[in-house]
């Protein structure tokens, strides 16, 4: 694959700019930091619902697990349940050793289970077509919290606390600002390159007519399945890194999110533009600045303006950003447009 | 286990199911009216209940009977209902069913938190003043005015099937769900009709609310759980049904109260989010058992 030197030189820009951000503006950090998980949210949405056209309400769900595991194998890792729950909240309860190992060995084992819940799950919930999966997605998020919050092992409705962040590790904010801003990045180029080969042109197939793409003789489950499990695999290491960041879990507020982040994902990807690569990025940068100002200046009302946001958006926006520039200026995605039908479509909008 | 033991208990749960379900078939109906004509996924359901239910009980603190909250109810959500389709449902109403659905989901989330500001987040309920009859050697207790709100639930379902069947809108309204273009051409303001039907739906609501206030509780963020109980049940009856739909809800709030009393109240929540899942994937398989392959 050759990268032409615009592109060369936009991705480099991008990536001073997003090294220098944190140390420009230090008291953002936790904000910027939020801005990459906002990308992943929306990036991993954008698989199912922008690319594939279900449009699920529940991936929260992987994201809620990743965390909840995570947070379970750092703590069972070096303590038992009773010693961990007394030295809870302490600054020096684990060692940056411990603290590392536990977060790193947490990622990969929530990773890893979300995947097999995806294909488990997928097995059953993919068969459902349209709004039927949208609203079955919706009451798996739901569910899940809700159960979540009954379970005393990982600490039931009170909420579970993560390991403190050691001191030795230097900075809170810059290591997990890095640490999310590493998962956007890796997130992207795997859903960049995922996309562009076979594995692209199948799932959207299945999102124009998706009879037609099993009669063409496309697998049309397995690929559904595995454009799940790609979501539920960041959308873990989102939620294990988020734990740690928040550093206590509360079932419905934090993991299982389906109000907060679990709207947001949907909303970005389609402020941005739904099935585009681009889209998602844009419309998470977007979509978390218009909403830290909401969250400052109209504290209090600020649920009320995100309900109506939500509906302006949806109602008056649909095609998001990415599909507006498409439509008015398809030259400048490289779209190849016939002289004629430009001419006849100016002639027919005018 | 204690319902084999005192099957009283089994009976007890089975009265307190059967009359708070005729209430979720009320709301459940509204739902199929808007879908099979409109096409749409009433996500504001749940709330449009809540809201009629906060009519209920400011009533009540304003020294009226909460009786008098039904009528009040179904005349405010009617008007609401009617703004909210100008406003927003008539844009979406002939777009992907997606889009209506996250329209929709945006309503909810505007007027639960509205009603969070208004009402705060605090449960409230509205004393009735009716008594309790006592039944089986005093066993089984029915609060009259859950019997009471039963009658009017079904009361106001069989005015609702007379209406569609008899009057000149009611009959618009079934053309328009039988086919739009059709009835656009015989004459019918199919703009007009939706509009009515959405007031409608979310004027079924607040009364079902305005029973669910006296019977019940309302909170602001309760909505979404009348949301799916109301499409679950309208899953499992079909549209537009109302004997089924009465059925389905009967059914469903029995299971709920057992499964509330088995699995304990912090998971009710949980039962019945978890049986949306498994209805829509046990519907799932066996649409696909009916699939017919040629080989």
């Amino acid at each position: 694959m050759t990268i032409s030197p615009q592109k060369l030189a936009l991705y480099a820009g991008l990536l001073v700019v997003s090294f220098a951000a944190p140390f420009v503006l230090p008291n953002l950090q936790v904000q910027l930091g939020s801005l990459w998980l906002m990308v992943v949210f929306a990036l991993t949405w954008d698989i199912m619902g922008g690319q594939m056209g279900y449009n699920s309400f529940g991936n929260i769900f992987y994201f809620g697990a990743g965390m909840y595991i995570t947070a379970v194998v750092q703590r069972d890792l070096y303590f038992d349940v009773a010693e961990y729950e007394a030295t809870a909240g302490t600054v020096d309860m684990m060692t940056s050793q411990q603290y590392l190992t536990g977060m790193g060995l947490g990622l990969g084992v929530s990773a890893v289970v979300c995947v097999l819940f995806a294909v488990i799950l997928g097995s059953a919930i993919l068969g459902l077509r349209g709004h039927y999966f949208a609203i079955c997605t919706l009451g798996l998020g739901i569910a899940a919290g809700e159960i979540a919050g009954g379970i005393d092992y990982i600490g039931a409705g009170s909420g579970l606390v993560t390991p403190v962040f050691p001191a030795e590790l230097g900075d809170k904010g810059l290591f997990f600002y890095f640490l999310y801003f590493a998962l956007a990045v890796v997130t992207f180029f795997t859903i960049k390159r995922v996309l562009s080969g076979r594995f692209g042109l199948a799932i959207n197939a299945i999102r124009d007519d998706e009879d037609k793409a099993e009669a063409m003789g496309l697998h049309t489950v397995r690929y559904k399945t595995i454009a799940w499990c790609v979501a539920a695999f960041f959308l873990a290491i989102a939620g294990g890194i988020t734990g740690n960041m928040i550093g206590f879990i509360d079932p419905i507020d934090t993991a299982f999110a389906g109000a907060t982040f679990g709207v947001w994902m949907v909303l970005m990807a389609i402020l941005g533009g739904k099935g585009t690569i681009w889209g998602p990025v844009i419309g998470a940068i977007l979509f978390h600045i218009a909403k830290e100002f909401l969250w400052t200046y109209l504290f209090g009302l600020q649920w009320v303006a995100l309900g109506v946001l939500i509906i302006v958006i949806v109602v008056f926006f649909p095609q998001g950003i990415m599909g507006f520039i498409r439509a008015r200026w398809p030259e400048l995605l490289g779209h190849k447009v016939d002289a004629r039908i430009t001419a006849s479509g100016k002639e027919g909008t005018s | 286990m204690i319902l084999v033991e005192a099957p009283i208990f089994s009976v007890q749960l089975l009265i307190d199911g059967i009359l708070i379900g005729a209430i979720f078939a009320l709301a459940a109906y509204g739902m199929a009216l808007v879908w099979g004509v409109m096409n749409i996924i009433n996500i504001c359901q749940g709330e449009f209940v809540m809201l009629g239910g906060f009519i209920g009980y400011t009533l009540s603190q304003w020294g009226m009977s909460p009786f008098f909250g039904i009528p009040v109810a179904f005349f405010i959500l009617f008007a609401l209902g009617w703004v909210i389709y100008l406003v927003v449902i008539c844009r979406v109403v002939d777009q992907d069913l997606f889009i209506s659905i996250l329209a929709t989901f945006g309503i909810s989330i505007f007027l639960q938190q509205t009603m969070n500001l208004i009402w705060t987040s605090d449960v409230q309920t509205a004393e009735s003043g009716l008594g309790t009859t006592f039944l089986f050697d005093n066993m089984v207790t029915v609060s009259q005015i859950k019997l009471l709100s039963f009658c009017i639930a079904l009361g106001v379902g069989g005015a609702l099937v007379v209406f569609m069947r008899r009057s000149k809108t009611g009959q618009a309204i079934r053309a328009t769900a039988q086919n739009a273009r059709a009835a656009r051409i015989m004459g019918i303001d199919t703009n007009k009709i939706y509009a009515t039907t959405y007031s409608l739906n979310a004027a079924i609501c607040g009364a079902a609310g305005a029973l669910v206030v006296m019977t019940w509780v309302v909170q602001p963020f309760l909505g979404l759980a009348y949301t799916v109980r109301s499409f679950m049940i309208v899953i499992l009856a079909g549209l537009g049904n109302l004997v089924t739909v009465v059925a389905a809800g009967l059914g469903l709030g029995v299971a709920e109260n057992f499964a509330g009393f088995l699995l304990g109240a912090e998971f009710q929540t949980a039962f019945i989010f978890s049986l949306l899942v498994v209805i829509l994937v046990w519907r799932s398989i066996r649409l696909k058992r009916s699939r017919q392959v040629l080989k």
